[in-house]
């Protein structure tokens, strides 16, 4: 086996214990939550309790905890998870039909946060102090102080009702086709992704510039000028390449909150998303797909710090590998 | 000859602090400007004494007169009156949360960066785990499964007010843990710690006399930050509806309420989205002029 291959194993293998680990909080909560799923039937005259007992011990609700989670997790594992009492489907068709517009968006704000955060801060941080690097880590320290629904509902105010530009609501099914349908797309994602990525890049920003600042006085940027090398060509193939791999970790990190800022805007701009879909569950009182949804969240986290850590053992040669 | 009292009096590490934290322009300005707004969220409800729940349909959806400084909404109820109130409740959120935050994040930091053996390593997976949980839709879970409960333990405003700050605080405990181990890992080598060791102090007397003040600073920072981020993810959760009832018109919920008449009354939607960003940025600010004062490694 190579040596890339082993590093992937190894933290597939660390991947899992956080995995099984998010699972047993998530069904401790479930397990703690008062209330029983067969309390109404207790005070239903007409059901006998003998029935009553039967169904309990049918769907093992007096079994220990322990095994309980057994069953949960195999059930998880082999994509049973269950029945949406609202929308009368299997709880996975549901996600899956749900999966591709959150993926989309948070994807598309992650790629114009890194389109921000990148020049803005490898720029600051070649001119520390300058009047630009005070202005933008102003910028950033407004534009992560802003709460994502208020920056929706502001960009909604100003170019829905007051200029009509764009439509404040996302629809999933366009009647239109060809380069008609990429506009109209492109037009209704154009509000929920600056939302986001204006968000996230806030935040990036004042990473890389921080990340930038730590290799720019290292001494082999000193010796690429020394060699004669043109600032522009020692700032991006020296410095930000380097100065990029700890931003990789940082950029995995953040996932969490990008999601809760999903949610958020999903609601807002009512995108036909996993997050508004977690939202309707709660209000509908649909288990299955409350403890579905929460349970991928987690796993697409678990997932997003696997692939960071992929890239940063590939990025940097000097992380060993072994 | 004379003592020069008055040069040795003005030496104190809080002196210190502070000349630093006055540098900062912004952070000073923020403090200002935070100051002036708990002042007004505690004392102008004696000042402006109209209910909250003052319904009056012929005054619906004003926008900002004398008689309503900031509007009126879809009851006619007056929104000054409103956001005074959910001012202090969103604060105290903020600040309730940040002491349980800081409380479970110190003692697991204590606990981890003082032991030597397995226990460090396992609560430090622990706060890992818990770093890697995705927050808003677990804080939805856990207030989706007890809400009721809570209600009947504390009635309403009590138990959401409850599970709103042990939630919230129950999750942003790990930055100060991760903050806290590091500073005593370092910390607890030190020579005078060694000498505090060597005197027969107990590890508690140890953390508490000798370890825990040289690393309050950065904590007192991370503080800070987390109660921006709880007012924060208090406003978000009222803002999806799932947060304090209707009848407690917190910041988040008057936005909720607000957001289905933007273009009508826009007033309703922009004073509490305003009053929710401006107190962030200031406490954000803040941080930042206290992260200057109290970590002066971290300055260049």
């Amino acid at each position: 086996m190579t040596v890339m291959g082993r590093y992937l194993l190894r933290r597939l293998l660390i991947a899992i214990p956080s995995l099984l680990g998010i699972s047993v909080v998530l069904f401790t909560v479930l397990a703690l939550a008062p209330g029983d799923p067969f309390g109404e039937l207790a005070t239903n005259p007409s059901i006998p309790p003998e029935v009553r007992m039967a169904l309990r011990e049918k769907f093992g609700i007096d079994d220990p905890v322990a095994i309980r989670y057994v069953r949960w997790i195999t059930a998880m594992l082999q994509g049973d998870w269950g029945f949406s009492f609202a929308s009368r489907i299997n709880v996975d068709t549901l996600i899956l039909q749900r999966l591709p517009a959150t993926l989309f968006v948070i994807g598309s704000a992650q790629v114009l946060a890194l389109m921000i955060a990148i020049p803005v801060g490898v720029y600051a941080a070649t001119r520390p102090y300058s009047l630009f690097d005070q202005i933008s880590s102003t910028l950033a320290f407004v534009g992560f102080s802003l709460p994502t629904f208020f920056t929706g509902l502001l960009l909604i105010l100003i170019f829905s009702v007051q200029l009509d530009w764009l439509p404040f609501v996302y629809r999933a099914d366009i009647d239109a086709t060809g380069w008609r349908w990429y506009w109209e797309h492109f037009r209704q994602a154009v509000m929920p992704i600056t939302v986001l990525g204006l968000f996230l890049g806030a935040s990036m920003t004042r990473y890389v510039r921080s990340a930038v600042l730590d290799v720019i006085r290292l001494d082999y940027v000193t010796t690429a000028r020394a060699k004669g090398l043109g600032e522009r060509v020692v700032i991006v193939k020296h410095v930000v390449r380097n100065a990029l791999i700890p931003v990789v970790t940082l950029v995995a990190l953040q996932m969490p909150a990008i999601f809760g800022g999903a949610i958020v805007t999903e609601q807002i701009f009512r995108i036909p998303g996993i997050g508004s879909l977690l939202i309707s569950a709660i209000l509908a009182n649909d288990t299955p797909v409350i403890m579905a949804v929460t349970f991928v969240f987690a796993c697409l986290v678990v997932f997003f710090n696997l692939i960071a850590d992929v890239l940063y053992g590939w990025l940097d040669p000097r992380i060993t590998l072994a | 000859m004379v003592e020069p009292q008055r040069a040795a009096r003005q030496f104190s590490p809080w002196l210190d602090a502070w000349r630093r934290f006055r540098r900062h322009r912004l952070a000073v300005a923020s403090a200002v400007i935070l100051v002036a707004m708990i002042l007004s969220i505690l004392f102008a409800p004696l000042l402006w004494k109209v209910a909250i729940n003052d319904i009056d349909f012929t005054a619906r959806m004003q926008t900002p007169s004398w008689q309503h400084p900031f509007g009126t909404d879809d009851l006619g109820q007056d929104l000054l009156a409103r956001m005074l109130y959910g001012g202090r409740i969103s604060l105290a959120v903020g600040l309730s949360a940040m002491v349980v935050a800081l409380t479970v994040g110190t003692i697991i930091g204590a606990v981890a960066g003082m032991s030597r053996r397995w226990v460090g390593p396992a609560l430090m997976w622990l706060t890992d785990l818990f770093l890697s949980l995705p927050a808003l839709p677990l804080l939805l879970l856990v207030i989706y499964l007890f809400r009721d409960a809570l209600k009947a333990a504390f009635g309403p405003e009590g138990g959401v007010f409850v599970m709103i700050v042990v939630v919230i605080g129950g999750l942003r405990w790990m930055p100060v843990a991760r903050l806290v181990r590091a500073q005593f890992l370092s910390l607890r080598e030190k020579e005078f710690v060694e000498a505090a060791r060597a005197l027969g102090a107990s590890k508690v007397r140890q953390v508490v006399r000798h370890i825990l003040p040289n690393a309050l600073g950065p904590v007192i920072v991370a503080a800070t930050i987390d109660v921006a981020a709880a007012i924060i993810a208090e406003s978000t959760l009222s803002f999806l509806g799932l947060g304090f009832p209707p009848d407690i018109p917190t910041w988040g919920r008057i936005l909720y309420d607000a957001k289905d008449y933007l273009d009508i009354a826009p007033h309703w939607a922009l004073f509490p989205g305003a009053a929710i960003f401006l107190t962030v940025l200031s406490i954000n600010f803040i941080g930042d002029g206290l992260r200057d004062a109290l970590d002066p490694r971290r300055v260049m």
